[in-house]
């Protein structure tokens, strides 16, 4: 029994895959005039963001209210945080206010953890990015997207083709990826200039490149991160425009991937920089279909974690349906 | 030792002439079943709509759309019991606005899962009307719920618990009373 989804590496692939197919029966529910699901009715779910996050944030506040959870979003700017309250002190007041789920997104990495096994809360914690360490529902709706055009859209990912290009070194979403996909049986590939690699990732259960062309034409998803601004000017790479003629994803690139490939971006995306507006825009690329569904997929981890007596991730009982 | 004891309520040929019958009166309830739309309840359920979908195919000699509605997200008892897990939708291309939408699962018991159908049916469009077929009525109702269409009325105690088998799941087709003591 897991209250909480803290990183990848705490899920089987049998709990990941439950994951999926929950999100999948969710999407086949919102198709027409999507209202909302009373499944949370009475539920509160508190968005607490250290960092901030646009899209994650509306994403978390778009699938509680779909499942008519009741949300608080609680941004640190301009709150008790800034006037020097400690992460105890802010966790014991949600748990105060009936916090049944704390999605929490932090600059440090642990941070979930300690919130999740420090006693401050009853509450489920949910990880939804934490420093350089995990973004588990991130990967978990790359996966979801991989499965929905390459496998049918149902079991495992066994054998798939997983390129993940960019900052390895300061990418959370990478991590999570490499973890998930690795549980579902994918085979992936990083590839980076070595500058953008962490020391230690040949432990990592994934092969690794510095050439992107070297695995075009055996990729089956490529998966764009994106190149942080805050890091162009920090001797990483020489200058912007040689990282984007080295390893941005051009038409030209995109021209030698297998037909049935698709190309992933956590997003924002920069434009110009690790992949082209001309890519960005053709039909291979899925990253409007990610947002979606990520909306559907963080659905179903609230439903998983909230929606019985207890905890669904980690073992679930199919009971037989009592007419 | 004490021993649950078992007894078979339905076997393979009734359930046959059961469903049959459901098709039947469903194409006359409907005058034509022109605008009927079968959707099944997860699991068994499904499998039964099929069934009497094929049947009014085979009568009518026209298509007959059928599909299925998970009702999970609609139980008003999920935070009472582990947590269940979710089971395909399927509405038909056609839709169910201005439809006349039957609704097929196996037991009827407390009503409950047939209130949460009924909110389901909201998320796709307004029916013309609704109605409900069940191969089993086994009493016991905890809401106004009443079936259309029943396959067999069956007085049980609520310690008794009734267990439908189909053989496109179970092997088997039957419907078995278990009276555990």
């Amino acid at each position: 029994m897991t209250r909480h989804l803290l990183s990848c590496e705490d899920l089987t692939a049998e709990d990941a895959i439950l994951i999926l197919d929950t999100a999948k029966r969710l999407g086949e529910l919102s198709t027409g005039p999507m209202r909302k699901l009373p499944t949370l009715r009475g539920r509160t779910v508190v968005n607490l963001f250290f960092e901030d996050s646009t899209r994650t944030r509306i994403s978390f506040e778009a699938a509680a209210k779909r499942l008519s959870a009741d949300v608080i979003n609680f941004a640190a700017k301009g709150s008790s945080v800034e006037k020097g309250e400690s992460l105890k002190d802010t966790a014991m007041t949600l748990e105060a206010m009936g916090a049944d789920a704390v999605v929490i997104r932090h600059p440090a990495s642990g941070a979930p953890y300690r919130l999740a096994n420090a006693g401050w809360i009853g509450g489920s914690v949910i990880n939804a990015g934490d420093g350089t360490h995990a973004h588990p529902t991130q990967a978990l709706l790359d996966a979801y997207t991989m499965r929905d055009h390459l496998r049918g859209g149902t079991g495992d990912l066994q054998g798939l083709r997983v390129c993940i290009v960019g900052d390895i070194l300061h990418s959370r979403v990478a991590r999570s990826n490499v973890s998930l996909l690795t549980t579902l049986g994918a085979d992936v590939t990083l590839v980076a200039p070595p500058t953008l690699l962490p020391i230690g990732v040949e432990e990592w259960p994934a092969k690794i490149s510095y050439s992107l062309d070297d695995h075009l034409p055996e990729t089956d998803a490529l998966m764009m991160l994106r190149v942080q601004n805050e890091r162009m000017n920090s001797a990483y790479f020489p200058s912007a425009r040689e990282y984007s003629r080295r390893y941005g994803l051009t038409a030209s690139r995109m021209s030698r991937m297998p037909e049935h490939s698709i190309v992933l971006h956590p997003g924002p995306i920069n434009r110009g920089m690790e992949i082209a507006s001309e890519v960005a825009d053709s039909p291979r690329a899925v990253i409007i279909e990610q947002v979606r569904n990520g909306v559907i997929t963080r659905m179903a981890v609230l439903y998983l974690l909230l929606g019985g007596s207890e905890s669904g991730l980690g073992d679930l009982v199919d009971e037989e349906a009592t007419a | 030792m004490n021993l649950p004891a078992h007894r078979v309520v339905l076997d393979a040929s009734d359930i046959s002439r059961s469903v049959t019958r459901i098709a039947h009166e469903i194409l006359e309830d409907s005058k034509g079943a022109n605008d009927v739309v079968i959707l099944g309840i997860p699991n068994r359920g499904v499998h039964l709509a099929h069934r009497i979908g094929g049947l009014i195919e085979t009568f009518e000699g026209r298509e007959i759309p059928v599909g299925s509605l998970d009702v999970t997200m609609f139980r008003d008892d999920l935070r009472r019991g582990k947590l269940r897990s979710l089971e395909p939708t399927n509405i038909p291309a056609c839709g169910i606005e201005d439809r006349l939408v039957v609704l097929v699962d196996d037991v009827l018991y407390s009503g409950r899962t047939v209130r949460a159908a009924l909110d389901a049916l909201g998320e796709f469009g307004r029916p013309r009307a609704v109605r409900l077929a069940v191969l089993v009525d086994r009493g016991h109702r905890e809401l106004p719920i009443r079936a259309d269409f029943v396959g067999k009325n069956l007085p049980t105690s609520r310690s008794e618990t009734i267990r439908v088998r189909l053989r496109e799941v179970d092997d088997t087709d039957e419907v078995v009373l278990e009276a555990t003591s």
